[in-house]
């Protein structure tokens, strides 16, 4: 029998949204009217990080294969008639540089089944070696086998406080107790941030696998996956995994005849952002209220109903297989000293490629956004900062676009690692109004249990909001600082006490900005209204007349060859005019 | 012990403490005001911070010390950061200080002076919110978020303390506030208004309604049910203003419900009997106490022997008990007296008697912590004894496991492992069921068997008749299910039995609890610690009034009255012939009245005529006796029989003991003086006795009551007053350096042989099943608000949670009737009718309706048949045929 041509569909969240399914059907259709069906199939893929939907990959019979992108409904005939028919690959539609840069600089090493294999279907996690480590691990390895190995290979926590994991598993194992749990944090929060979610939606058994793998090395019976709600295809296909992954006996009892019984539980969140923090996470399992509580006891010792837990992140367990069939020498190959092996980012903002990324640790934050991100994406505007972290990270200016992305080097800077969301700002950025905007997320997601976080957010917020209102004070910047920190110093969770950051490093490197709307009453990246005078830089202006073309209510005046007027009584301050000028000339 | 520095001094810390702890027991100040002694730690209000070397800054009350750990409190540092937590606290906390009713006993006031505040950043960050609206729902206290700092002490005390997580946090960031379920208001929560929270909010956000601040306390007993909550009474002038729990007692350990807390209203209450009365052409006249007491006096003389009849108090002192029993027997030369308890503990006394020996509880409250597994069977704990009933959800929340079994879907099946829905009346079937599973599993404990017990081969043998298809059949309770709890039970040692009413106000009461004894006795689970059966006792001194020798056969101590020795004994002591002849019972009194034979009574707080069965029977007995005396202390359904009602002191206004329901003898106190021309029942009881030129009445005080009770009573003979004082004695204490007896039968049973006895038994159906005419099983039972009918009443607020009776109705059985939940409805039985609304449940079972005796205008009684259970005579209150009618 010769052999089949396949036709990949990416179809995780991002895909779906983009009609996946709808080109799915048509490419069904359009290759059983081709008499095709018999030398192609179809097969649902993951997303690959890039939004480039529908995308689709041929791969024909002889192995070679072409990708395309932003495929629609309409382009199915063509591409059947053209390509899988005369043999002459549909060029308007084949992914271009971009495609190829944004993928060129990765790593990919967790996201490497994504978009590659069937997530619903086990026996195409099988056939790339999945479930390997764990028929490994279960064989030939002893819990301390595993968790030395993982130790060995300086796997770190990839939720953000890129803890050791092997040294958690051991301290977890260390507690004599009744049984043990294992939990992976699939409550991905940050705004921004999917890698979680393209894990579980392309490729959920490598963290079903890890997940059981952890279970083994500290002996735990139970495991659960705390997903966010709101990721509905990510809980659909974990169930059909868990399934598939139950009926082939790789969870239940006596798991491949080894006598290590482990069953796993899916858990829905139910929306609240704290749950990503893991006592509250815990509390929400235990059917809580989910509100952090202090530690010590860290959750290794006292956690899930009072037992030992571990806590791992989706990311973080997806890398266990990995390490375990490759072993620790080929994860710790890469990297820097203290961080090892990939960390995948989600990159957003003012660049031209966003999506996720996967990269060495140690890359600098510069490599990644100019490689894989194809730099800035506006015209005109230059790169101005890169906010890492998550709401509760730090901007970093362009003085350290050369900080290599690891643990220590990020938290020196003043960011985190977070779960690794990475927004990249340009000119026309406010960095009060940024800060305003992160901390706009922490003051509604704060769960309201310790008083700096409560009631210290919602007063530094005012504070914001009164400085982009053009009401800022002599002394706000002080105490900004002065609260700022005390509720860094002070917050009980990890929430509130990263809440902070966002204005701290923000009037740490952009000082200036603040001064300007403060002292100037001027917002200099042209972004606060209430700042705006909405007059023409006749030093900049260049006489194009773009602005009054895209003004709304005809409030600029303008003729060819002279300076545009602006009328401020009719001016309503949308701004159009000032994102239209290529020379930054309104202020 | 580790040792850490505070502030360069060392301090010994106790293993596992935290640094507050360490500090505050060292006498080092920390301030803090979310952290509660009583309570988990939380963190929250980020008060406590201290710096530790190489930590930097901790919360102090969450932080746990480690060797050699350097502590400071007062860095500049720490300084900082507290001063900005308390500012943030207050930025919105409403500054009305001097009309806060927690004014100079708010913490939030404390910390607040102690850490002082910055002026200028406090107006930058001092922003009132607007103002919440207050949540004055509950009768007994008012909700005030504006006052609140979401310290979480209440949330932590409802789910920690009381086990029920009636509030919680509700929404996020800074619109947290404390909300019940759905944000209503409390009253519409499942809060049960035990005031737990109110106790320790630490500012103005929780406060009870009216408050006045006491100016002295009195310790005492709480005068409610059997678990005996010690207590002290707040007193301002001659009232009674607040009452609070005793935290060092180990009943309570502070702890109290609803009607402790709350319901003192009665004492001062307006209504309150304050002259002697006499019935003259039909009406209540004033008279004078010479008058009073010179009538009765003459009145009994005529009614010498068995034609008078005594009714003692359950609500009375040990003392007054003890002259009341002295009255019938010694001056009207009778055995006809008798209490409350043969309505309700009479076949415990009995059944533990027979089985153990000793008719009492074998273990003490505080066991409950300890126990691996609780047996709940017949008893609505939370409801009926509510300090108790906490402290089972508590002990099930650290992982005891809870076996409950009721007819009705009880409040702690939301707390059980197993929940049984037995059928009412078929208890011994349930409870032989589980014995014949444990047998045949080979669960039961051989070496305690043959060492300890006899009588075991006829018990097993009796066995045989509870096959587990005919137990399921009989109880409804699936098969599967007594297998789980039987093996539980019996494999979860130690185990405890908890049990009440619904275990003995049966026509075969004291079998079942026989049925109880051998469960307990088969699994070895007696003579133990946290294991044993534990009867709880309705009122606060039932077991001191049986105890006092209030019951037809026994002297004080159970000494039997036919006992030749013993009735020389009291002849003696007493000077006087004393009868041989068992009197009558409570039920059997009323019966004899009717045929003409009793034709006096002396009814002393007791409120008969609503709480005893067949309440018509009672009514017709008591307008046909030629002479009735109560003593009371309000206006009650049974005094308006009376020829002569004498005013009674209440508990707060006289000395004495009371003994709970673990046997522990305890000392309430004269806190006020009695109301009006209130007099100690003490008093009035011997006054009449020497009006009757009776001697050995002469007493000045009730301490010298209880120094002949010692005399008297093997099992009392180390008690007086002086060695009372503090948490009491557990009776039995046969010397003055007897400790007391928290746990009977450690060495050997009581009972002739010293052995345990197994009783064989037979399955016996109610005396009165379903038929087509009275289709519906009527159960009888208590509400949480109310005790029985006079007292809760005159308590505005109890009234107020708890308005008015209704008959639950399970939905299927509603609607064969056309009922709707609120409708007016008639309930009949074979005794009679009564009117009231319906309430329409799930909680109880098809073909089972409940309701509670509580309510004049709704004598539930008048239904209840009053078949007697033939070894206690106590009365079938939880198994009545009715049909329910809408009206």
């Amino acid at each position: 029998m010769a052999f089949k041509g396949k036709v990949l569909i990416c179809q995780g969240t991002s895909g779906v949204s983009g009609g996946a399914h709808i080109v799915s059907e048509a490419l069904k259709q359009k290759l059983h009217e081709s008499g095709l069906s018999d030398r192609y199939e179809i097969k649902r893929v993951g997303d690959r990080g890039l939004f480039r939907d529908v995308l689709i990959d041929i791969i024909s019979p002889n192995g070679y294969r072409w990708t395309y992108e932003r495929v629609s409904v309409e382009d199915v005939d063509e591409i059947v008639e053209s390509h899988l028919i005369r043999g002459e690959p549909v060029k308007r539609l084949l992914a271009g540089d971009d495609y190829r840069m944004f993928f060129e600089g990765q790593l990919r090493w967790v996201l490497k089944n994504c978009g590659e294999i069937d997530p619903e279907d086990i026996e195409d996690y099988i056939s790339v070696g999945g479930y390997e480590a764990l028929r490994k691990a279960l064989h030939e390895m002893t819990p301390e086998d595993v968790i030395n190995e993982i130790a060995a290979s300086g796997l770190r926590g990839r939720g953000g406080a890129g803890f050791p994991t092997g040294v958690k598993w051991r301290i977890c194992r260390g507690y004599e107790a009744p049984t043990r749990y294992v939990i992976c944090n699939a409550d991905e929060g940050d705004p921004g941030a999917f890698m979680d979610r393209s894990v579980l939606e392309g490729d959920p058994h490598s963290v079903i696998e890890g997940l059981i793998i952890a279970g083994y090395a500290i002996g735990a019976s139970k495991g659960f996956i705390y997903c966010r709600a709101e990721y509905p295809l990510a809980i659909r296909r974990l169930k059909i995994a868990l399934q598939q992954a139950r009926d082939k006996g790789f969870i239940g009892k006596d798991i491949l005849g080894s006598g290590f019984s482990f069953d796993i539980v899916l858990k829905e969140g139910a929306g609240a952002f704290v749950c990503g923090e893991e006592t509250a996470l815990i509390a929400s399992i235990e059917g809580r209220r989910g509100m952090p509580r202090a530690r010590p006891p860290f959750p290794a010792e006292k956690g899930l109903w009072g037992m030992p837990t571990v806590i791992n992140n989706v990311e973080t367990l997806a890398n266990v297989p990995r390490i375990i069939v490759n072993g620790a020498g080929w994860f710790s190959s890469v990297g820097t000293d203290g961080s090892k092996g990939t960390k995948v980012f989600a990159l957003a903002g003012k660049v031209k490629n966003t999506g996720l990324v996967e990269v060495p640790m140690g890359v600098t934050l510069r490599q990644l956004v100019f490689g894989p991100g194809g730099g800035m994406a506006r015209k005109g505007y230059a790169f101005k900062a890169v906010q890492i972290g998550g709401p509760s990270g730090g901007c970093l200016p362009e003085e350290l676009l050369d900080t290599p992305i690891d643990y220590e080097s990020l938290t020196q800077a003043g960011a985190i690692m977070g779960s690794g969301g990475l927004i990249v700002l340009d000119e026309g950025t406010c960095m009060v109004d940024v800060a305003k905007f992160f901390l706009s997320f922490t003051v509604a997601e704060s769960c309201g249990k310790c008083i700096p976080c409560r009631v210290g957010l919602v007063r530094l917020y005012e504070v914001l909001d009164r400085i982009t209102k053009g009401e800022g004070v002599e002394g706000d910047i002080e105490f900004l600082e002065l609260l700022g920190s005390a509720i860094r110093e002070t917050a009980l969770c990890g929430l509130g006490k990263t809440a902070p950051n966002p204005v701290l490093t923000t009037v740490r490197y952009f000082r200036g900005e603040y001064e300007a709307h403060i002292k100037d009453r001027r917002c200099p990246a042209g972004v606060c209204v209430p700042l705006l005078r909405f007059e023409v830089d006749e030093g900049k202006c260049i006489k194009c007349g773009r602005c009054a073309r895209v003004c709304p209510v005809g409030a600029i005046a303008w003729e060819r060859g002279s300076f545009p007027i602006i009328d401020r009584s009719k001016c309503i301050k949308c701004r159009a005019c000032i994102i239209e000028c290529p020379e930054h000339a309104i202020n | 012990m580790p040792a850490v520095y505070i502030n360069g001094s060392k301090v010994e810390a106790k293993d596992g403490a935290t640094i507050l702890q360490a500090a505050l027991d060292a006498g080092i100040y920390i301030p803090h005001l979310c952290h509660h002694p009583d309570l988990e730690p939380a963190g929250i209000c980020r008060l406590c911070l201290v710096e530790v070397e190489g930590r930097g800054i901790v919360a102090s009350c969450q932080a746990q010390v480690e060797d050699g750990m350097a502590v400071w409190t007062e860095t500049p540092m720490v300084q900082k950061a507290r001063q900005i937590s308390l500012e943030l606290l207050l930025t919105n906390h409403l500054g009305d200080c001097l009309s806060c009713p927690k004014d100079n006993e708010c913490k939030l006031q404390e910390v607040a002076s102690y850490i002082g505040i910055n002026e200028e950043r406090f107006k930058q960050l001092r922003m009132l919110a607007p103002q919440f609206p207050l949540d004055e729902s509950n009768p007994f206290f008012l909700r005030d978020p504006n006052r609140c700092v979401l310290c979480g002490i209440c949330v932590r005390t409802c789910d920690e303390i009381q086990g029920i997580g009636a509030i919680n946090y509700a929404f996020r960031g800074f619109a947290t506030t404390i909300a019940t379920f759905g944000n209503k208001p409390i009253v519409e929560s499942n809060c049960e208004s035990c005031g737990e929270c109110v106790v320790r909010c630490p500012t103005g956000a929780l406060v009870p309604k009216n408050y006045r601040k006491p100016a002295k306390e009195v310790k005492s007993i709480c005068p409610y049910c059997g678990v005996g909550c010690s207590i002290y009474l707040g007193v301002r002038g001659n009232e009674v203003v607040f009452v609070r729990g005793d935290k060092d007692s180990p009943v309570n350990e502070g702890q109290l419900c609803v009607k402790g807390r709350f319901g003192f209203g009665f004492i001062n209450s307006p209504e309150r009997l304050r002259k002697p009365l006499v019935k003259r052409n039909g009406e209540f006249v004033e008279v004078t106490w010479d008058e009073a007491l010179d009538l009765v006096a003459s009145k009994f003389s005529q009614y010498k022997g068995d034609q008078f009849a005594a009714v003692a108090s359950a609500r009375c002192t040990n003392e007054e008990n003890y002259l009341v029993q002295k009255f019938a027997r010694a001056v009207m030369q009778t055995n006809n007296v008798d209490n409350c308890a043969r309505l309700c503990h009479a076949p415990t006394v009995a059944g533990l008697n027979i089985a153990y020996g000793t008719g009492g509880g074998t273990n003490p409250i505080s066991d409950i912590d300890g126990a691996s597994c609780i047996f709940v069977i017949g008893s609505n704990t939370t409801v009926a004894h509510p300090v108790v009933g906490t402290r089972i959800r508590r002990a099930a929340r650290r992982g005891a496991t809870l076996i409950v079994a009721d007819p009705r879907r009880i409040e702690l099946f939301n707390h059980a492992h197993v929940c049984l829905q037995q059928r009412p009346g078929s208890d011994v079937a349930l409870l032989m069921g589980m014995a014949r599973v444990i047998y045949e599993q080979g669960l039961h404990d051989e070496e305690f068997i043959r060492e300890r017990c006899e009588n075991f081969e006829a018990f097993v043998e009796s066995l045989e008749q509870f096959e587990l298809d005919f137990v399921e059949e009989v109880t409804n309770v699936p098969k599967e299910k007594i297998i789980q709890a039987a093996t539980l039970y019996a494999t979860r040692k130690p185990s405890l039995i908890i049990y009440s009413l619904g275990i003995t106000e049966h026509s075969h009461g004291a079998e079942n609890v026989l049925a109880l004894a051998n469960l307990a006795m088969l699994t070895g689970n007696v003579g133990k610690p946290s294991a044993g059966v534990m009867p709880l006792r309705g009122q606060n001194n039932v077991q001191g009034a049986c105890d006092m020798g209030c019951i037809p056969a026994s002297f004080p101590g159970y000494q039997p009255v036919k006992d030749g020795a013993v009735r020389r004994k009291f002849e003696k002591a007493w000077g006087c012939r004393l009868s041989e002849k068992p009197g009558l019972t409570l039920v059997e009194m009323f019966q004899e009245a009717l045929k003409g034979n009793v034709r006096a009574f002396y009814i002393v707080g007791m409120d008969l005529a609503y709480s005893m069965p067949n309440a018509r029977m009672v009514w017709e007995a008591l307008e046909r006796a030629e002479f009735v005396v109560v003593q009371e202390i309000l206006m009650t359904g049974t005094a308006k029989f009376a020829h002569v009602i004498l005013p009674g002191a209440s508990f707060a206004e006289k000395d004495g003991t009371f003994t709970n329901l673990e046997r522990r003898v305890q000392l309430i106190r004269k806190a006020i003086e009695p109301i009006g021309d209130a007099r100690p029942d003490w008093w009035i009881t011997c006054e009449i006795a020497k009006r009757m030129g009776a001697t050995g009445f002469d007493y000045s005080h009730p301490s010298e009551v209880m120094d002949e009770i010692a005399r008297l009573t093997p099992s009392f003979a180390g008690m007086s007053f002086a060695r009372l004082e503090g948490a009491g004695i557990q009776w039995p204490c046969t010397s003055p350096d007897h400790p007391g007896t928290p746990i009977l039968h450690i060495e050997a049973f009581n009972t002739p042989t010293g052995k345990g006895h197994f009783s064989p038994l037979q399955y016996k159906p109610p005396a009165e099943m379903p038929d087509d005419e009275y289709p519906l099983i009527l159960t009888t039972g208590r509400s949480l608000y109310h005790f029985h009918l006079s007292m809760t009443r005159r308590v505005e607020g109890l009234l107020a949670l708890h308005p008015e009776e209704r008959i639950w109705l399970n939905p299927k059985d509603a609607s064969k009737l056309g009922i709707a939940d609120g409708d007016k409805v008639k309930v009949i039985s074979r005794r009679g009718e009564v009117f009231t609304r319906a309430k329409v449940t799930e909680d109880v079972a098809p073909g089972t309706a409940f309701m509670t005796f509580h309510f004049y205008e709704t004598p539930t009684n008048i239904l209840v048949n009053e078949a007697l259970c033939p070894i206690a005579k106590t009365p079938e209150f939880k198994v009545t045929a009715i049909r329910v009618e809408r009206a």
